[in-house]
C-alpha cells in the first residue's frame, strides 16, 4: 500500500537522541536555578564571613563610630552616613534632570534620527568604566568644584552644609560624580515608561485644549509615574553601591560630618580601601559592613524591579 | 444546526473514500484550558489522497489539523479527549514520542517561513537532525524536483531561501518537509499568503504529490478545495452557553459530493456561498 | 503673527491662539529647561572623553604594549602586563558566563512555563543589581580565603558573576526575537528540542547575542571594584591563574592616587584603551542591532 521509499530518511528516534532532548533541557533548567542559588551564595558568604564582628560588635555596630584596626574597635556609622548622603545628593541632582531628559527625548521635540542620536549618547555615559570617572573627578571635577565650595563656605558658612573649608575631596565631588553615574539609569527607564503610554491619553488632553507641557505634567508624568519610580529606585542602588569614582573622590575620612564639603565616606569606598591589606577581625568587620550594604542594596533593588515588573504588565 | 441531533453518517469512514484511512479520529475533543474549542470530531483520512478541510473562521479546522502531527503540543494550555489513531496507534497515548510523530506527519504552515540559511540548508534540515546518512546532494535535487522549484534555484542552491519570492518559499517548505519522506503532508492554508500564479502551482504541486503522500489541507478558498481535493470535511462554529466560539464537523465525504449535493443544509449554505 | 499674514490664518483663529500668552510662555520655558537639562548630561561625557584622548592620546606608543610599569621617578614604560591580565581574567570570566548565560537564557526563552522565567528573570535582575564591590567581597570569601592567595581566578570568577546577568538578558530579548514560525517548522519537520534551539533558533538569534556579549565584555574591561581585592596587581607579568594579576583597570586606580607624573601619564593613557574599548563596541552594538536580524 504505502509507496514509501525503503532506504527512508525518517527512522524512529533512539534512546540516545530522546536521552539527549531530555538532558539538554535539564541542564538548562538546572542552570537557570542556580542564578538564585548564586544570589544565595553572595549572602551567605559574606554572612558567614561577618560573623565574627557580628558576635563581637552585634547591632553596636551600625551606631558606633570607631573604625580603629589597632584597637579592633569598629563601628560603621559614618559609613553609613556617607553611603545615604551621597546617594542622597545623587537623586537629588539627577532625578529632575533625568526626568527632564526623559520627557525631552520622549516627546516629539526633536526629529526623530536626532533624539536617536541623543538616547544614544545618554546611555554612553553609563558605559564609561567607574574608575575612569574617579580619574577625571580627580583632576577635573574637584579643581572645578573647589571654587564653587569655596564660594558656598564663605557665603553660606553659616549653615550647616557648607559649614567647613573645602578640601578638595569630600562629599560634594563624590555626590555630582554620582548624579553623572546613575544620569542614564533615570533617563532610560523613565522615558520607557512615558514612551509607553498610550497615544490617546495624549491624545485626549491636547484635544481638551491643553498646551504640551500641561499635558506632560498633568497627565504623562502621573501615568509614567510608578515607572519614574521605578527607576529612582534602580539609582538609589546602583548609587549606594557605586564604588570606584566614590573612593576616589569623597577623601575616605571615617568620620560623621554634617558638611557636604568635608570629606566622608561609604560603606564601598571603606571595602575597596581596606579589603586588600586587612586580617583577622578587620576582615570579618569589613564583611559585616558588606553584608549592611548589600541588605540595602537588595532591598532597594527587589523594590525597584517589583515595581517596573508592574508597570511592563500594561 | 445543532451538532448533538446531527445524523450519524458522518461517523466513520465516507463510503466513496475506498482507500484504507491513515489517520482517525472518533469522539475527538480539542481543548483550551477549559475552553472546548474542538467538539466530538470523527472521520478518517484515506491513504494518498488529497483531504481539505473547508469551514468558517474558528471552525477548529487549524485547530485540528495541528493535532495530527502533535504541533499544538507547543501551547500550554492545550490537551485532547477521544482518539486519534495514526494507522491505528492513538497519537496522544502517553508513551508516543511527539518528535518521532512529526518526523512521519509533516506541516507546511500558512506563512512561508524558510530558516535564515540557505536554500540547501534548508532543504536537508530534516535530513540533518534525522542523522541521515545517505547523500544529501541527491536529496536535495529529488525534493526540490518534486516540489517543482529545481529549475528555479538548481545554481543558487548556497543563497538564503529568505531571498527567494514568496511562492518560492513555500515551495521551498514543501520541499524541505517532503525531503524527510513523510507519510503524511500537513498543509495548513498555504497559499493564503500567495499569487494567484504560485496558488496555481502548489495546487498542481499537490496532486503530483498524492501520488507518494497523503495530503491534508485546511483551505479558506472553496474553489481551491474542489479543485485539489479528493474528499472534503465541512466544519461550523456555534456559540456555546458561555458565548465562546466552538467548531465541530458538520459532514465529509468525497469532494464532489460536499459541492454538488451536501446532505447537511449548513454545507449547502457555506459552499454556495450563503455565509462564511 | 498671523496678522501679518491673514491670507493663511483666518482672525477667528488668531484670536484664538493670542489668548494663551502666559500658557505658551510657560511650554517654551520649561522646554528650554529640559534642553538644558540635555546640555548639562552631555557635558560631562563629552568632557571625559575629550580629556582621555588628550591626556591619554598623547602617551600612546608602542612602549605602552611592551614594556613593563616602571618603578616611581623613572621615566618611560607601558602597561603591558596589564593588558595580558585583563585579557587573562576577562577571558576566562567570558568563558564562564557566556556559555552558561545562554544556556539560562535559552531556558527562559524556549523550555521554562511563564511563571518560572518571571522569577528567573527577576533573580537576574536583582544578581544585575549587586554592587560589584560585593560580588568581589564574594569572591575573596570563595576563592581568596580558599586559596590563600590573591589571583587572576579569583578576579575571574568575579567578573564572570557580574557578566552573567547582561549576557542572560541580552540573549533572552535576542532569542524571543526569533518569529514563532521558525520553530514550528523545524519541529513540524521532527527535530527534537535541542536540535531546534541550537540549529535553528540560536543561529538565527545570534548576531543579537554576538552583540551582547561583547558589551558585556567591554564592560567588565572596565570593571575594578570586583578586581582590587580578588586580583590585586603586580609591577610584573602575570604568572599564573592562582597568583595576583595586575589589569588595566586597577592600574588606573592605583596610579591616579600617586604623586608621580609619568603614572599618572599611564592612568590616563590606560583610561583611554578602557574608554575607546567600551566606545567603539557600543557604537558597533548600536549599528549591529538596527540592521534587521531577519
Amino acid at each position: 500500500m504505502t509507496v514509501r521509499n525503503p532506504s527512508s530518511v525518517t527512522r524512529p528516534r533512539s534512546d540516545t537522541e530522546r536521552i539527549l532532548d531530555q538532558s539538554f533541557l535539564w541542564l538548562t533548567r538546572l542552570l537557570a536555578y542556580a542564578i538564585a542559588a548564586v544570589l544565595l551564595a553572595i549572602a551567605f558568604q559574606v554572612l558567614v564571613q561577618s560573623l565574627p564582628a557580628i558576635q563581637r560588635f552585634g547591632v553596636g555596630f551600625i551606631f558606633s563610630q570607631d573604625w580603629d584596626p589597632v584597637k579592633e574597635s569598629y563601628g560603621a556609622l559614618p559609613m553609613i552616613y556617607g553611603t545615604l548622603v551621597s546617594a542622597l545628593i545623587a537623586l537629588l541632582l539627577a532625578v529632575p534632570i533625568g526626568v527632564g531628559i526623559a520627557v525631552f527625548l520622549s516627546e516629539n521635540f526633536l526629529p526623530l534620527q536626532v533624539r536617536t542620536v541623543l538616547v544614544f549618547l545618554v546611555e554612553l555615559l553609563a558605559a564609561i568604566p567607574s574608575v575612569v570617572y574617579g580619574l577625571w573627578g580627580i583632576f577635573v571635577l574637584i579643581p572645578i568644584l573647589r571654587g564653587f565650595g569655596v564660594w558656598l563656605f564663605e557665603n553660606f558658612g553659616w549653615f550647616p552644609l557648607f559649614s567647613t573649608q573645602p578640601s578638595g575631596p569630600g562629599m560634594l565631588p563624590a555626590g555630582v560624580i554620582l548624579t553623572i553615574m546613575i544620569l542614564p539609569i533615570i533617563t532610560a527607564i523613565s522615558r520607557d515608561s512615558l514612551a509607553s503610554l498610550p497615544p490617546e491619553l495624549r491624545q485626549a488632553s491636547i484635544g481638551l485644549g491643553a498646551t504640551r507641557w500641561e499635558t506632560i505634567i498633568r497627565v504623562l508624568i502621573p501615568a509614567a509615574f510608578s515607572g519614574i519610580v521605578g527607576a529612582v529606585m534602580l539609582a538609589l542602588g546602583r548609587a549606594m553601591g557605586e564604588t570606584m569614582a566614590v573612593t576616589m573622590l569623597i577623601g575616605n575620612a571615617n568620620t560623621v560630618n554634617v558638611s557636604l564639603l568635608a570629606p566622608g565616606n561609604t560603606i564601598a569606598s571603606l571595602l575597596a580601601n581596606q579589603f586588600a591589606e586587612a586580617s583577622g577581625l578587620q576582615v570579618a568587620a569589613l564583611m559585616y559592613a558588606g553584608l549592611i550594604l548589600f541588605v540595602l542594596t537588595f532591598i532597594v533593588n527587589i523594590f525597584a524591579e517589583l515595581v517596573i515588573l508592574k508597570v511592563k504588565k500594561f | 444546526m445543532n451538532p448533538q441531533d446531527r445524523p450519524s453518517h458522518s461517523v466513520g469512514s465516507p463510503k466513496a473514500a475506498s482507500a484504507t484511512p491513515v489517520l482517525e479520529t472518533r469522539n475527538l475533543n480539542i481543548y483550551y484550558g477549559s475552553f472546548l474549542a474542538v467538539r466530538e470530531v470523527s472521520m478518517s483520512i484515506p491513504n494518498n489522497q488529497v483531504t481539505a478541510f473547508i469551514g468558517p473562521s474558528g471552525c477548529g479546522k487549524s485547530t485540528l489539523l495541528r493535532c495530527f502531527n502533535r504541533l499544538n503540543d507547543l501551547i500550554e494550555t492545550f490537551r485532547v479527549e477521544g482518539d486519534l489513531n495514526y494507522h491505528g496507534q492513538n497519537l496522544y497515548a502517553p508513551k508516543v514520542d511527539a518528535v518521532d510523530v512529526r518526523r512521519r506527519i509533516g506541516m507546511v504552515f500558512q506563512k512561508p517561513n524558510p530558516f535564515p540559511k540557505s536554500i540547501y540548508e534548508n532543504v536537508v534540515y530534516g535530513a540533518r537532525v534525522n542523522g541521515y546518512k545517505g547523500d544529501l546532494d541527491e536529496l536535495v535535487e529529488r525534493s526540490l524536483t518534486q516540489a517543482a522549484l529545481w529549475d528555479e534555484v538548481k545554481d543558487k542552491l548556497k543563497t538564503s531561501g529568505l531571498a527567494l519570492s514568496g511562492g518560492q518559499q513555500q515551495r521551498l517548505c514543501i520541499a524541505r518537509t517532503i525531503a524527510v519522506q513523510p507519510e503524511v503532508v500537513l498543509m495548513d492554508e498555504p497559499c493564503a499568503s500567495l499569487d494567484p500564479i504560485s496558488t496555481l502551482k502548489i495546487e498542481e504541486l499537490m496532486h503530483e504529490l498524492k501520488q507518494q503522500y497523503t495530503i491534508v489541507i485546511v483551505t479558506h478558498n472553496m474553489q481551491q478545495a474542489s479543485r485539489v481535493s479528493d474528499v472534503t470535511a465541512f466544519f461550523n462554529v456555534r456559540l456555546t452557553d458561555t458565548g465562546k466560539r466552538s467548531g465541530y464537523l458538520v459532514e465529509h465525504d468525497r469532494t464532489e459530493n460536499i459541492f454538488q449535493n451536501p446532505k447537511e443544509e449548513s454545507t449547502q449554505e457555506y459552499v454556495s456561498g450563503r455565509f462564511g | 503673527m498671523a496678522l501679518t499674514s491673514p491670507e493663511i490664518s483666518p482672525p477667528v483663529i488668531d484670536s484664538l491662539e493670542r489668548k494663551n500668552s502666559f500658557r505658551s510662555l510657560f511650554d517654551i520655558v520649561m522646554t528650554v529647561v529640559v534642553a538644558v537639562f540635555l546640555a548639562i548630561a552631555l557635558v560631562p561625557l563629552i568632557a571625559v572623553i575629550a580629556y582621555v584622548i588628550i591626556q591619554g592620546g598623547s602617551r600612546i606608543s608602542l612602549d605602552l604594549f611592551t614594556q613593563l610599569p616602571p618603578p616611581p621617578m623613572v621615566d618611560g614604560g607601558g602597561f603591558a602586563n596589564a593588558i595580558v591580565g585583563t585579557l587573562i581574567m576577562v577571558g576566562l570570566a567570558a568563558l564562564i558566563s557566556v556559555p552558561i548565560g545562554i544556556l539560562i537564557a535559552i531556558y527562559l526563552s524556549e523550555f521554562s512555563p511563564p511563571s518560572v522565567a518571571r522569577a528567573i528573570r527577576f533573580a537576574t535582575n536583582v544578581l544585575n543589581g549587586v554592587p560589584s564591590i560585593i560580588v568581589g567581597v564574594f569572591a575573596y570569601g570563595l576563592i581568596v580565603l580558599t586559596f590563600k592567595t590573591f589571583s587572576a581566578l579569583a578576579g575571574g570568577i568575579a567578573l564572570s558573576v557580574l557578566m552573567l546577568p547582561i549576557v542572560i538578558r541580552t540573549s533572552d530579548e535576542a532569542l524571543q526575537i526569533v518569529p514563532p514560525d521558525v520553530r514550528w517548522a523545524s519541529v513540524g519537520l521532527g527535530a527534537s528540542d535541542y536540535q531546534t534551539v541550537l540549529r535553528v533558533v540560536v543561529p538565527a538569534a545570534l548576531p543579537a547575542i554576538v552583540t551582547g556579549v561583547t558589551l558585556a565584555v567591554a564592560r567588565a574591561s572596565g570593571e575594578t571594584a570586583p578586581l582590587i581585592f580578588t586580583a590585586l596587581f603586580t609591577q610584573f607579568w602575570p604568572q599564573g591563574l592562582l597568583e595576583p594579576t595586575p589589569s588595566l583597570a586597577v592600574l588606573v586606580y592605583n596610579f591616579a592616587g600617586v604623586p608621580f607624573k609619568n603614572q599618572q601619564e599611564l592612568a590616563w593613557a590606560a583610561s583611554l584603551l578602557l574608554v575607546l574599548l567600551v566606545l567603539i563596541t557600543s557604537v558597533i552594538a548600536r549599528f549591529a542591532t538596527r540592521r534587521k536580524i531577519y
